[in-house]
């Protein structure tokens, strides 16, 4: 620990890249600033305690709400204040402390200045110079400079137009009105007073992450019983599967629902299941087991088609069995039969993985193959633009050379040999160009089809074709392309027939498979799926601005149906210079169940490493194909909607053309009927199947879950990063058809009656001023801010139509822990700790406030990875680090660190290797330095604070949800 | 009447030209009675030796609806540097320093090109093909164009200029496409560029688009045999109980769509290799369904050929197409079954291309007629020509009235174009796209002079052919034929008229009318009309005494022309009886085109008897002729036929011929052999080769063209031991003459 006070960033004035006029530019810049250093803070924060609430049965009565300490002097946890027996650390779930309630903001004497409209990030008045401890450990400024961009922006046009000093302003009371939202960005100035609030004081998402580590990670996470809440997503535990799913399989928003409908309507707490069906596992658990019922196929509930589980209710000394989902009585087929212990359990229960266990597999018979025939292995299909921007940025050639040694890691099964996977390869421009690259033949041969209008393949035998087989053809193939087009002058290309084209030849060969496209640039040549640059910025911020994210024509959603028909998975690499129109393109893709990558402005010098990645990554991948996903649920909820990448063609059926290990499936139930305390409700979720090596299969999932008909029980045990999951994808379909902004408004809306429906139902009774969450959801708030704020939802001027799309169908099919990251980012100090310690640093929060200029971070969110060196960083780091002489020498933007042989280098490189592999996508780093142009770019994620698009700080948000919250119980 | 028979032979072997009359009546009524037309079979590229080209244009009459080339029959007035015309009469200036000629020429820029299309089902099948087109590379002068497309259930055009990885453009078969899709797809469209630029890039652009896939056999003979030599077989899998997929249809619309962009009006052949019936898009002749036979004529009187029409069209359109370009299409059909011939006849009937029908690509039937196809003049030139127009110019006593032979109407209408139309009729031009030193028309002529306007005594009616065409050499030539014959008046100079009868010439040009009407007409309905005009000829020309069949005579003239009939009227031209489709389309294509000797021989084959009683001699096409103790050679055009009687196969059987003191029978056996051999080399397209002796299956081939004197139901009533008795119903010659003397002597008919 350092105090870094003096190192505090300069002055906004002085500051280039902060704009012109900082703190003058903002009337109401001393928002939070204008208090003389000790003075008591405007916020108290009291978090409650069930215990002390009638409303609340199991928990013990402990904590109250108290006043956290005032300003200045050294803080406590901000959740928890003072520790109270049970209050949740190590203790059991159930006792967990399950709300936060803050005191709102008026309670506290007046006295700050207002000064102009709410919003713009509090600039801190130059006067402020008090550091305080922060209950992470860090020392940071309280209220750092916040950058000042100053110069006025779209989203907020009202920024700025009011210059004066803001201690000029006359002081006014805190109101709720006044505190800064996304809406009231347009609101006329007000002039309201406000007390400043400590963000410290605030829930902090690094302190709830910190303490499930320490408290849940050390035990593995046994699965027995009913409605548990699992650890976080960013906690590391094992898990042992003793007959629910793992919680890498399922993660639920809540794992105690209500029984009726109608309390659910209550909380409005959605109901959601976010289901990786084939996520990986890490090596210490073992893959579900595979489990072969013979000729006769996998045992089923006659009525409801559920399979055989192990909450199914074996009666009748074992000749029957009752249904667990619809409560109808099968017969157990004479081969099943087994005897019942004392206990009405079956005897062999522990030798059958689908009576003990939560996830397994069954062997499929032929019923369940497409055409009654047993599938072939999947193929590949590599299809390359030629194209001059292919070719001029040297992608053709360095994927032409990667995919030589590539073939031979497809993915296999098992302990095979060798892969059953078959390849085909195609070029294309504005016309598509198959190869024959039979084994026999001495040379491939190229066939090229120009009726673009009307794709088919040319040919059969020959196109795909076994790697090993036909190893010199297709390296000789390889090696020639580059140097076949090298000389080409088409720009245009096609982009609908080349899918076309994959998938009929799927279709010819009976088979499933996946495509890789390589494609350059919006498909403008005469053909079917041919797009116009409709790229139109004027629309954003107007109830236009949701075809920006459709799809420009309906001729992709056509092909996809086709493709998901086939089997034909679709992923797409795209290396734009310009607009491609990403929403068009990822159609096909995203229906499919396939990826998008997008390398705007590829270069092969800069992009290659992450290019390559993901592309080895993409193919190596375990693949799922032709899959048919069905959620069954007790009686009394029925699963209602599906998001991800996948197609449906009817309410129940999520059709997977190809399901790979990072998809992720949210589901949301609706009640259709009452629950019953009793037996719980349980979710099976079966996955039907193609294995990369061809064999059909059906993956289960059982999951129960604990029903309620009081709504604490339902808040007590919710998880917020599933919720932020549900809610984010929810959001990202909604500005399909409706204005962002209504979009946003129906989050913050739904956000704020979960909040006030607690308040008012689970809360002790208290001042009325007072902000109480719930423990489980103390970081809604911030978390939310973070969806809202997104570029999707807000985007920056820098964020481009394109970006939006291709972020937009990111999160689709995102799972619970890339949600969290990717919304609220990783930031990690890097010197902080001693080099020694090889452990993860721990995050601090992203704020910028938290940074220190003595100081290296590194920030990721899933897709990048910037390097924030502060401007004062010893001169012996920088060597050492950059091998440099001092920090104006450091190359802003560099993306790779020089491998030198000393411990600080080794360890930054070797954790920067650790977050790209847990990564799906690799990172690119980015290195920034502090005060450079391209702190812009870094700072967008830091989002605790005001984003330059006019997204609310996170004391802002705070404020505004519990104004909403206040609004909604009066 | 010898000095009729040499005059038409000498005629034929100056002019190439035969007529039915050498001595016209000299009106129409007249005319008409003669009941055989005024027509004559023209073999406009017949080889000559002593026929030099000359090297300077032609000369024309000056009058603009005339334009006749002056002919050794015009009349000059030297002196006065004149010439009338002997069409018009128009009186014509000679340009300085003319003397007449008949053939001229002058230089033509492009070269003939060839178009490969090929297909093969059977491995062993595809390498035999393979062969012959490498051979064929070989046998072509090294700056011929060649392409090469192949098809089966897509459709490939190959690009020949490439290095490295083989390229290929690939269409759909089931898809037919326009000319301009087909360049589009290609890429030989010019691209559009700025007007000013285009201007200036035009003319290096052409050669080099099209270079892609059509390039000189020097340049790219290593390629071509690489990529012969790389071709498989169709790589989509057949299942069973299916035909392959094979998109004819397809691949000759791109091949004609190919040269129609980029060779119009310039002499090239496109050669279709086919070892099946288009079982696909349009032109599809069957369906892959193995179960669905191919439509046999049963099903097509039933009107059960569900895809023929709708073929035929097809093929039909391509043929006028490529016909429009001047080019000719060649179909070599090598498989057991049909392959849709009847559907495709079209195409090389129309544009002068050659029709080729075998079981196999690996037999030496398609093998030497493939040869043959690139066989060499006298001066290395190819014997075939391209992209001719013959112009056929009357004087004024008569009028054209349609052509029968390998070639389309250009639809020129002139004065001398008649309304009344046989075969192609209705214009004075015609256009043969590929030719060759055989290849005969038949051309129909009206007589319009009218019966009160007598031509006086000793009056010439003329007729001018005038024939342009590419010799393969590149050139263009001229050649013009004009010939002359004597009006007679039909009253008082019958015997004359009747004396210069050519009924080889009548025969043929009759049969060509029969063939033609069978096109379109009910067997049974061109049997009945051939039969009525046989019967009216004999009561014009016979000598009998009324009711009384037993006079008839014929005078020496006409003596053959009714047995020409009977054989004609049992030949597969007409009869389609034990022929399929496929066999009928391909007779009649040959028929349609082969000059008068070969004809002959089609309408009623040649039959050579050797024995030891004698040196070989022809004999009856009688089943007389079939002895035990003759070796009997049979020339069909088709079929040559060695057939041993039955002693000589037992003969054979107990092996004489291998004892020396029997070598005279070895002698006998090989000589039949021997002059097999000399037909087989003259012969295109090769017929097909049997060799068989009594009792033998192939036996069939003698038996069922023979004269069936003796049948089963004749043969102990005759009480003969000599000849074989045919299984047939048929009637004999015998029968046949009987019943013709007691109709034509009937005054009933």
């Amino acid at each position: 620990m350092q105090i870094s006070g003096a190192a505090a960033p300069a002055p906004p004035q002085t500051g280039l890249d902060y704009g012109p006029p900082t703190s003058g530019s903002f009337p109401n810049s001393g928002l939070y600033g204008s208090y003389p250093q000790g003075q008591a803070p405007p916020l108290n924060l009291a978090q409650g305690h069930p215990g002390t609430q009638p409303s609340q049965r199991s928990a013990p009565p402990q904590a109250s709400s108290f006043t956290s300490p005032a300003s200045g002097g050294p803080r406590m946890p901000s959740m928890t204040g003072p520790l109270l027996p049970g209050q949740g650390f190590g203790g059991p779930p159930v006792s967990q402390p399950n709300h936060v309630s803050s005191t709102p903001p008026q309670a506290l004497p007046p006295g700050t200045q207002m000064t102009g409209p709410p919003g713009p990030p509090p600039s801190v008045h130059p006067s402020q110079a008090g550091y305080q401890l922060q209950q992470n450990g860090s020392f940071g400024p309280v209220r750092g400079p916040q950058p000042n961009y100053g110069s006025p922006y779209p989203g907020a046009p009202t920024f700025g137009s009011q210059p004066g000093p803001p201690q000029s302003l006359p002081p006014k009371r805190l109101d709720p009105d006044a505190i800064p939202s996304p809406q009231l960005n347009e609101l006329p100035p007000q002039q309201k007073t406000r007390h400043r609030i400590d963000p410290d004081a605030i829930p902090s998402p690094i302190q709830v992450i910190e303490d499930d580590r320490n408290n849940r990670g050390s035990e593995p996470f046994v699965t027995d019983v009913r409605g548990q809440v699992p650890p976080l997503v960013t906690t590391n535990f094992l898990v042992k599967d003793q007959g629910n799913a793992s919680p890498r399989y399922i993660r639920c928003t809540s794992y105690n629902i209500p029984c009726t409908s109608d309390v659910a309507k209550q909380a409005q707490v959605p109901l959601a299941a976010v289901i990786k069906p084939l996520a990986r596992l890490p090596p210490e658990e073992a893959s579900p087991y595979v489990v072969d019922h013979g000729e006769s196929g996998p045992l089923r509930c006659n009525r409801c088609k559920a399979y055989m589980c192990p909450f199914m209710q074996f009666i009748e000394g074992g000749r029957r069995f009752q249904c667990c989902f619809c409560s109808c009585i099968n017969d157990v087929p004479p081969q099943y039969f087994q005897h019942l212990d004392h206990t009405g359990r079956r005897v062999d229960a522990y030798d059958r993985p689908e009576l003990s266990l939560g996830s397994y597999e069954f062997l499929a018979t032929v019923d369940y193959c497409k055409n009654n025939k047993f599938p072939s292995p999947p193929a590949f299909i590599f299809m390359i633009d030629v194209s001059y921007n292919a070719i001029r940025s040297g992608l053709v050639r360095l994927l032409c050379e990667e995919l030589k040694s590539l073939l031979d890691f497809l993915p296999r099964e098992g302990g095979a040999e060798e892969s059953a996977i078959r390849v085909g390869f195609v070029t294309y421009n504005k016309v598509l160009h198959f190869y024959n690259v039979k084994s026999s033949l001495a040379q491939p041969q190229m066939m090229v089809v120009s009726d673009v209008a009307d794709m088919f393949v040319p040919l059969l035998d020959g196109f795909l074709v076994n790697v090993s087989e036909s190893r010199t053809v297709i390296t000789s193939l390889l090696d020639q392309i580059p140097e076949m087009f090298a000389d080409t002058r088409e720009t245009e290309t096609v982009f609908a027939p080349v899918i076309q084209a994959g998938m009929e030849a799927l279709k010819a060969a009976e088979c499933a498979g996946k495509l890789f496209l390589f494609h350059t640039s919006l498909p403008i040549a005469e053909a079917p799926g041919k797009l116009k640059n409709r790229d139109d910025r004027k629309l954003i911020n107007t109830d236009k601005e949701k075809t920006l994210f459709q799809a420009q024509t309906g001729a992709y959603q056509t092909l996809a149906k086709e493709c998901v028909a086939q089997g034909c998975c679709v992923a797409l690499f795209l290396f734009p210079n310009q607009y491609v129109d990403v929403a068009t393109l990822s159609v096909v893709p995203q229906l499919t169940g396939g990826s998008v990558y997008k390398y705007a402005c590829f270069q092969v010098e800069n992009d290659q490493e992450r290019f390559l990645s993901d592309l080895c990554r993409d193919v190596q991948k375990v693949v799922g194909f032709d899959a048919v996903m069905r959620v069954r649920t007790s009686t009394g909820i029925r699963a209602v909607d599906f998001f991800g990448a996948f197609y449906m063609s009817n309410t129940t059926d999520v059709e997977l053309a190809g399901l790979d290990v990072d998809k992720t499936v949210t589901v949301e139930f609706k009640h259709d009927d009452r629950l019953n305390e009793e037996s719980g409700a349980l979710l099976q979720c079966a996955l039907l199947y193609t294995s990369c090596a061809g064999q059909r299969r059906l993956r289960i999932h059982n999951l129960a879950l604990n029903c309620c008909t009081q709504l604490a029980d339902l808040y007590r045990n919710c998880e917020t990063d599933t919720l932020i999951n549900y809610m984010a994808k929810f959001a990202y379909r909604g500005v399909l058809n409706s204005p962002v902004k209504t979009v946003r408004d129906t989050l913050i809306t739904q956000c704020a009656q979960i909040l006030a429906c607690y308040r008012k139902n689970c809360a002790s009774p208290s001042s009325a001023g007072q902000l109480i969450l719930p423990e489980c959801m103390k970081l809604l708030p911030v978390y939310l801010n973070c969806v809202l704020k997104s570029d999707v939802l807000q985007p920056g001027a820098e964020v481009t139509t394109d970006d939006r799309a291709y972020v937009r169908q990111l999160v689709t099919s995102m799972d619970v822990a890339e949600t969290n990251v990717f919304f609220y980012p990783r930031l990690l100090p890097l010197t902080k700790s001693p080099i020694e310690n090889t452990t993860e640093p721990p995050a601090v929060r992203a704020s910028e406030e938290r940074l220190s200029n003595g100081d290296i971070y590194l920030l990721e969110n899933g897709l990048n990875l910037f390097l924030w060196v502060g401007a004062s960083v010893q001169q012996g780091v920088v060597q050492s680090l950059f091998n440099v002489s001092s920090f104006s020498h450091i190359t802003s933007g560099l993306s790779v660190l020089p491998v030198l042989d000393n411990p600080l280098s080794k360890k930054v490189r070797g954790l920067i290797d650790s977050l790209r592999a847990q990564r799906s996508r690799y990172m690119k780093l980015i290195v920034v330095k502090q005060e450079d142009k391209l702190e812009m770019l870094f700072k967008h994620f830091l989002v605790e604070d005001k984003s330059l698009s006019g997204g609310a700080s996170y004391v802002d948000f705070l404020c505004h949800m519990h104004k909403e919250i206040r609004q909604l119980l009066s | 009447m010898a000095t009729y028979l040499e005059f038409i032979q000498q005629n034929e072997d100056q002019d190439g030209v035969r007529f039915s009359w050498n001595v016209w009546p000299s009106s129409r009524l007249e005319a008409t009675r003669m009941v055989v037309p005024l027509a004559c079979l023209l073999t406009p590229l017949k080889e000559r030796l002593d026929l030099p080209p000359v090297q300077y244009e032609p000369v024309l009459c000056s009058r603009p609806t005339c334009k006749a080339i002056l002919n050794p029959l015009c009349q000059v007035d030297f002196r006065a540097k004149l010439w009338a015309c002997n069409f018009c009469f128009q009186r014509n200036q000679f340009p300085p320093a003319y003397t007449g000629i008949t053939e001229v020429n002058q230089p033509a820029e492009l070269m003939p090109q060839f178009s490969t299309i090929e297909y093969m089902i059977q491995e062993d099948d595809l390498q035999a093909l393979k062969e012959s087109l490498q051979m064929s590379l070989s046998l072509l002068p090294p700056d011929a164009l060649v392409g090469l497309i192949t098809f089966g259930r897509m459709v490939q055009v190959h690009e020949l200029s490439c290095e490295g990885i083989s390229k290929s453009y690939v269409f759909r078969g089931t898809k037919d496409l326009t000319a301009k899709q087909i360049q589009d797809m290609l890429g030989l469209s010019k691209p559009a560029m700025p007007m000013q630029q285009a201007r200036s890039a035009q003319p290096q652009e052409h050669p080099f688009v099209s270079s892609r896939f059509l390039q000189p056999v020097h340049k790219i003979d290593m390629n071509l045999t690489d990529l012969l030599g790389e071709l498989q077989r169709d790589p989509w899998p057949v299942t069973q109980g299916k035909r392959p997929l094979r998109s004819t249809g397809v691949a000759l619309s791109i091949a004609v769509g190919l040269l129609e962009g980029t060779f119009p009006n310039t002499g090239a052949r496109i050669m279709l290799f086919t070892g099946g019936p288009p079982t696909q898009g349009p032109g599809m002749v069957v369906g892959d369904e193995l179960k669905t036979p191919i439509r046999s004529w049963h099903d097509i009187e039933k009107d059960n050929a569900r895809f023929m029409k709708k073929a035929t069209k097809h093929y039909e359109m391509l043929a006028n197409r490529t016909a429009a370009n001047g080019h000719c299409i060649d179909i070599y059909a090598c498989a057991l079954d049909q392959t849709g011939l009847l559907e495709m006849k079209c195409c090389t009937n129309v544009t002068g291309g050659h029709m080729v029908m075998g079981d196999s690509f690996n037999t030496s039937l398609f093998k030497q007629t493939f040869q043959r196809i690139f066989s060499k003049d006298f001066n290395g030139n190819f014997r075939m020509a391209f992209g001719a127009t013959l112009e056929v110019k009357t004087s004024r006593e008569l009028k054209i009235a349609g052509t029968i032979g390998p070639c389309v109407s250009l639809n020129v209408k002139g004065p001398c174009v008649s309304e009344n139309e046989l075969g192609v009729g209705g214009t004075s031009q015609w256009k043969i796209c590929g030719l060759d030193p055989t290849t005969t028309l038949g051309i129909y002529f009206e007589v319009v002079n009218q019966h009160n306007a007598p031509i006086p005594q000793g009056g010439r009616g003329a007729i001018q052919f005038v024939t342009q065409y590419q010799h393969s050499s590149t050139q263009r030539r001229i050649r013009v034929t004009t010939i002359a014959r004597n009006w007679a008046d039909a009253q008082s100079q019958l015997k004359h008229i009747e004396a210069a009868f050519d009924q080889e010439a009548a025969a043929v040009l009759m049969a060509r009318l029969g063939v033609f009407r069978a096109e379109s007409e009910e067997g049974p309905d061109v049997l009945r009309w051939l039969d009525r005009q046989l019967i009216r000829l004999c009561q014009k020309f016979g000598q009998y005494n009324k009711e009384d069949s037993t006079s008839f005579r014929l005078s020496d003239s006409f003596s053959l022309y009714p047995q020409f009939m009977f054989h004609l009227r049992r030949s597969p031209f007409l009869q389609v009886f034990n022929n399929s489709p496929d066999e009928s389309s391909y007779y009649r294509h040959h028929f349609a085109r082969q000059d008068l000797t070969q004809s002959l021989i089609m309408i009623q084959p040649i039959l050579y008897a050797y024995s030891f009683h004698g040196p070989p001699e022809p004999v009856l096409l009688d089943s007389g002729s079939i002895l035990a103790d003759r070796i009997l050679l049979m020339d069909t055009f088709f079929q040559i036929v060695i057939y041993l009687g039955e002693t000589i196969a037992q003969w054979r059987k107990a092996g004489y011929q291998d004892m020396p003191e029997y070598e005279n029978f070895k002698h006998l056996l090989q000589a039949p052999l021997d002059d097999a051999q000399e037909i087989l080399q003259a012969r295109f397209p090769m017929p097909r080769y049997i060799n068989t002796e009594h009792g033998g299956s192939q036996a069939r081939f003698l038996l069922s063209k023979v004269n069936p004197s003796q049948t089963h139901n004749n043969l102990y009533a005759w009480g003969q031991e000599t000849g074989a008795p045919i299984l047939t119903d048929d009637v004999s010659l015998q029968v046949f003459m009987d019943h013709l003397k007691k109709l034509a002597v009937s005054s009933a008919s």
